[in-house]
């Protein structure tokens, strides 16, 4: 078991390593760093662009390899990522804005898996009745739904509860109230209020899809022999659907995971977007918006990175789910 | 960003024989009544239908044109004179929303149909001639799977911003069919060990002509269903990227960049995002429900009848 989680791990780390440095290359051929000084007036002299783009190691004029090599051997000697066009270290604005990612990320993806999963099992257990066709109209409906209509909903939806209530019930704008005063706890209540609207916006996502595949895999294990035989053995019913059922339903839901969590960041920086939080998700789109290169190869390597962590958690639930693998 | 279903695909239940037909039938044919025989199907492709056509004919009969202004009207609610309301500019919301619905639609069924053309190619290639070919394209399909569609998307719109709308086609298509060729693959591998694909083989048919003779035709109902789901897919990406600048451009108008310019008045003036985001949820579900019925009715290992 240990020997196969390596082996993926070795492999996730060389294709990460591999696609931050692809990204870098691609990246370097669409944004224009240096645009940004052309057509001021007065014109900014060519040496003080030269030594600016110099500064950030992205001047066209050196060749794209020797600039990729230099990133490199910069990222694994000293761990930083270069400076931002606004000339802050790219390394220090992500240690700031993971947070805020991660804070999103991590709630959502339990919770979107947890209910997800246990909505899955509940409609394959009761396959059509009423609340198994609720679930599947509902997860369909909310899977052809973007993440961002859901989210502006929402907060049209909490705009109207607060002026019907007359005071702010439920605050969405940003992270935190900005100079709220107070202790630890008015602060935590603070932000926990802050985070009800765009972890729901990610939630549900993460739950119609999970809980749909759920529910396949749940029907396909079902119909087994082994099933019956738990049952003839004596095992009731709900125990041996969740002593054998579930957990071989799981098995294919932890590649899923794997697949599926592109679109649970994907969704998680829309929401961040959304909800004007200062996170990863808004550090890519000004990144492109700045032809910042040295910020969205940062936050390409965060994604690789985070994609690595998911994809080697999966294959360390597969691992632990199916005795095979272990063997 | 096409949803194939992994787990549903993985196991191998045998078609269920339900009843021998007296004549036989064309696999064509057969198909068509099974997916018109279930409801949800009627009711997806017919939504589709209408509101394809719906997009194109409705602006021809509507009084307003996509550029007028009403100086008589600005920021109304919606009236009997403008179904769906006006923008703070006196446009018509309606005759918007179609015309945006029009580029969002035309997106969708050219990238849909071309991602599922590009997994099965590749796809039928890594699984029929195997060896170092196959390694390859699973490790690029691989590595084109660690940064999500969406970031790339991010990350190219310099590119396609420049160009037409036609380049985000380009582009969405390219970053489409990766989960899909993965399925394809697999399912080509156990094709090439059958009979007729070995005979064929060991008759001296060129590798190229029994991907298009044996192989393609057996795996084009997946396709089939991928093209159809990968419409409402490609409709989501689009959205979302126009809604964040990323996307389609002005003058061209999406229900993305409508959306987007909807959604800072959408508290106080609800008709702006409302009615834009209501078609684009009720299109999208028409695509997936047309999806998901056409592969309960074709797919022999997705447990048919099973919703």
């Amino acid at each position: 078991m240990i020997g196969f989680i390596a082996r993926r791990l070795v492999n996730y780390l060389f294709l990460s390593a591999i696609a931050t440095m692809l990204g870098y290359v691609l990246v370097s051929m669409t944004l224009q760093p240096a645009a940004r000084f052309l057509g001021k007036n007065p014109p900014v002299p060519q040496s003080s662009i030269d030594l600016a783009l110099d500064k950030m190691g992205v001047n066209p004029n050196v060749p794209l390899l020797e600039r990729l090599w230099d990133w490199v051997v910069q990222l694994v000697t000293t761990g930083s990522l270069g400076v931002s066009t606004r000339g802050t270290q790219v390394t220090a604005d992500i240690i700031e804005r993971s947070g805020t990612s991660l804070r999103l990320l991590i709630i959502g993806t339990i919770l979107g898996a947890v209910i997800g999963v246990a909505l899955g099992v509940w409609g394959a257990v009761r396959q059509y009745r009423a609340s198994d066709q609720i679930i599947t109209y509902s997860s369909f409906t909310i899977l052809a739904t973007p993440v961002f209509v859901i989210g502006v909903v929402l907060m049209i939806l909490a705009t109207s509860l607060n002026q019907a209530v007359g005071t702010n019930v439920i605050n969405f704008t940003g992270e935190y109230t900005a100079g709220l005063q107070g202790g630890f706890w008015t602060q935590f209540g603070d932000r926990i209020m802050h985070l009800l609207l765009p972890t729901i916006t990610l939630t549900v996502g993460a739950v119609a899809s999970y809980s749909r595949y759920q529910r396949s895999a749940m029907l396909d294990v079902m119909s087994a022999d082994y099933i019956r035989t738990a049952r003839s053995k004596g095992r009731t019913r709900g125990s041996a659907i969740i002593r054998h059922g579930v957990r071989v339903a799981l098995i294919p839901m932890s590649t899923f995971f794997a697949y599926s969590f592109g679109l649970i960041l994907t969704g998680a920086s829309v929401t961040e977007n959304v909800f004007s939080w200062h996170g990863m998700g808004e550090y890519l789109l000004t990144s492109v918006s700045n032809a910042d290169i040295n910020a969205a190869t940062g936050t390409i390597l965060f994604t690789s990175i985070l994609v690595l962590i998911a994809g080697t958690l999966s294959d360390v639930i597969y691992a632990a789910l199916d005795p095979r693998v272990r063997v | 960003m096409a949803l194939t279903d992994p787990t549903t695909l993985t196991v191998g239940e045998p078609e269920t024989m339900r009843e021998a037909p007296k004549r036989p039938q064309s696999r064509g044919r057969t198909i068509l009544r099974k997916v018109l025989a279930t409801k949800r199907a009627r009711i997806g492709g017919g939504v589709l239908l209408f509101i394809i056509l719906w997009a194109f004919v409705g602006p021809l009969l509507y009084p307003w044109s996509f550029t007028d202004q009403d100086g008589l009207a600005f920021s109304q609610p919606p009236s009997p004179s403008h179904w769906f309301g006006t923008n703070n500019i006196g446009q018509d919301v309606y005759v918007q929303t179609l015309v945006g619905l029009q580029k969002s639609l035309v997106i969708g069924l050219i990238v849909g149909p071309a991602a599922a053309i590009i997994a099965g190619l590749v796809g039928a290639i890594a699984g029929y001639v195997g060896g170092v070919w196959d390694k390859v394209i699973v490790w690029v399909i691989d590595l084109l799977l660690v940064i999500p569609g969406f970031f790339l998307l991010v990350l190219l719109s310099p590119v396609f911003k420049s160009l037409s709308w036609l380049a985000l086609v380009v582009f969405l298509a390219i970053f489409g069919w990766m989960v899909l060729a993965r399925v394809i693959r697999g399912q080509t591998m156990s094709l090439r060990e059958r009979e007729y694909v070995k005979a064929a083989r060991f008759m001296g048919v060129p590798g190229f002509t029994i991907v298009r003779r044996h192989i393609i035709p057996n795996v084009a109902s997946l396709l089939i269903i991928d093209a159809t789901l990968g419409i409402g897919a490609a409709i989501l990406s689009e959205t979302t990227l126009s809604f964040f600048g990323f996307g389609v451009q002005a003058p061209d108008v999406s229900l993305g960049t409508l959306l987007a310019a909807g959604a800072s008045a959408a508290v106080t003036r609800p008709w702006l995002f409302v009615f834009p985001a209501g078609i684009l949820v009720i299109t999208v579900l028409a695509s997936s429900l047309l999806g998901d019925s056409l592969r309960d009715a074709i797919d022999p290992t997705s447990g048919a009848n099973r919703d």
